[in-house]
């Protein structure tokens, strides 16, 4: 049984352990550098990007992670934990800067303020053609990819895209009540060691 | 669809163990996403100004609210008064974030509180028990906070509720329906919230601690009492350095279970908030008492 971290700076880790513990991982919170130690892969929940990656910084965390994720940890960010991945951040705060590991240009909040929040169904590549809950809350919209396998499109925009081990989605899957995309983690992290 | 109760609720979740603060300026906002809140209140007023200045309190000018929603990228809340609807249907035009109907300000009706389903925004509404949180739940609101009591920079009321809380979920745990049936009527509460409660072992939406919290060893005692994040209202700008207290109230939400670590963001902060003892606030001007 793999054992997969949940970054727990802030946000909604526990619904991730949740999702990932009934996909049958075991998981560990992470909120400092040992706890990446061991791990099959990682988490970056949402939340908010802003809060996350501050925090990071203050405890020596956002380095240790970089190296980790760089050199291949599995990795499945939703949202914010998106936001953290890309290159380029649009409308963040000031010098808003991430691990810049996956080479996409996200925009903050691009879909709006939180009335403009939504559900939609969403068709993910190489996902048995049944749709997928979208749950998108504040979301990143995703304005560019370079270096990235698109996996599922929303209004024309890119929602989920894959480089490597690295998979990032714009929405919500731990609130979806929908484990296909948990259980494909937690496969992809079982045969990563 | 945009506006479902999982977006509403959903973005509650999104600010799990973080910091809400009440910020009165653009400048503070900037201060306090700066110092890592996951959202910000916006006010014309503290609990604590509010609390010595008197008169009404209503629902912040527009242009405040616009300014502080201009200033950051984290979520921005509002609050209108208990029963206020109309303040609250202003607030959700503006594009607010999330509404607070909150006791803090002067309470529009004194029976009915809002019917927070139609909005498309979501609401977070005080408690100071479980029953008082289920009314608040089925009537749609998002998220719940302990009332706690505002501007007096003092937890024991928040830790009053949220111990009633946790006591009322934990007195659910074997009861049959019949029984639940009877605690719901005893406490004034829908049976479905309490069914709901009682299967989850917690209550169905987020729950924040609010009303009195001060300092980071404070934010970190609602944390490990089980609350899923803070709000900070006068405790943050009220204080001798409010970014340094704010990070050092961040950090401990986070590394709540750490002492070390909260012994060391809690040194060299400067003087807290003054603050207030309860029992010398006139009954009359106690906030957790509006709202029913």
């Amino acid at each position: 049984m793999p054992l997969i971290g949940v970054l727990a700076m802030q946000g909604a880790f526990a619904e991730h352990v949740r999702a990932l513990e009934k996909a049958g991982a075991r998981t560990r919170l992470v909120r400092t550098r040992e706890d990446l130690e061991g791990l099959d892969g990682i988490v970056l929940p949402g939340g908010e990007s802003t809060t996350m990656t501050m925090l990071m910084e203050r405890v020596g965390l956002l380095e240790p992670l970089r190296d980790a994720i760089g050199g291949g940890l599995p990795t499945l960010a939703t949202c914010a934990g998106m936001i953290v991945l890309a290159r380029e951040i649009a409308d963040g705060m000031g010098d808003q800067r991430g691990l810049g590991l996956l080479d996409i240009a996200v925009r903050r909040n691009g879909y709006g303020r939180q009335v403009d929040s939504f559900e939609a169904p969403l068709q993910i590549a190489g996902m048995d053609g049944k749709t997928f809950p979208g749950v998108f809350i504040r979301a990143p919209l995703v304005e560019r990819t370079g270096d990235v396998e698109v996996v599922a499109e929303h209004d024309g925009h890119p929602v989920a895209v894959r480089h490597g081990r690295i998979t990032a989605l714009g929405f919500h899957p731990e609130l979806s009540g929908d484990l296909r995309l948990h259980r494909e983690f937690v496969r992809l992290a079982s045969g990563s060691r | 669809m945009k506006g479902s109760f999982k977006v509403k609720s959903g973005l509650a979740q999104m600010l799990k163990g973080g910091v809400i603060m009440d910020v009165v300026t653009p400048e503070h906002a900037r201060i306090a996403q700066e110092a890592g809140a996951c959202a910000v209140m916006a006010l014309e007023r503290v609990p604590a100004d509010i609390r010595k200045e008197g008169g009404v309190a209503r629902m912040s000018d527009p242009d405040l609210i616009k300014s502080i929603m201009a200033t950051v990228t984290i979520p921005v809340m509002a609050k209108c008064r208990i029963g206020h609807f109309v303040e609250a249907q202003v607030l959700e035009a503006l594009g607010i974030d999330y509404i607070d109907e909150s006791e803090v300000l002067t309470p529009a009706d004194e029976e009915n509180h809002i019917d927070k389903h139609p909005f498309k925004v979501p609401f977070v509404c005080g408690c100071r028990d479980l029953g008082e949180a289920a009314r608040r739940i089925a009537e749609g609101a998002a998220m719940i906070r302990t009332k706690g009591e505002a501007g007096t920079g003092n937890v024991v009321e928040a830790v009053r509720h949220a111990r009633a809380v946790n006591a009322g979920i934990r007195k659910l745990r074997g009861m049959n329906h019949a029984e639940l049936v009877r605690e719901a009527k005893q406490i004034g509460a829908p049976v479905e919230v309490l069914a709901e409660c009682q299967k989850l072992g917690r209550l169905p939406v987020v729950n924040f601690a609010a009303g009195g919290i001060a300092t980071p060893a404070d934010a970190a005692l609602m944390m490990q009492l089980g609350v899923d994040g803070v709000f900070v209202g006068s405790g943050i700008f009220k204080s001798e350095d409010p970014l340094k207290r704010a990070k050092a109230i961040v950090a401990a939400t986070t590394y709540h279970d750490r002492p070390d670590v909260i012994a060391e963001v809690s040194a060299g902060l400067g003087e807290a908030m003054r603050g207030l003892e309860i029992p010398a606030i006139p009954k009359d001007e106690l906030l957790a008492a509006r709202g029913w």
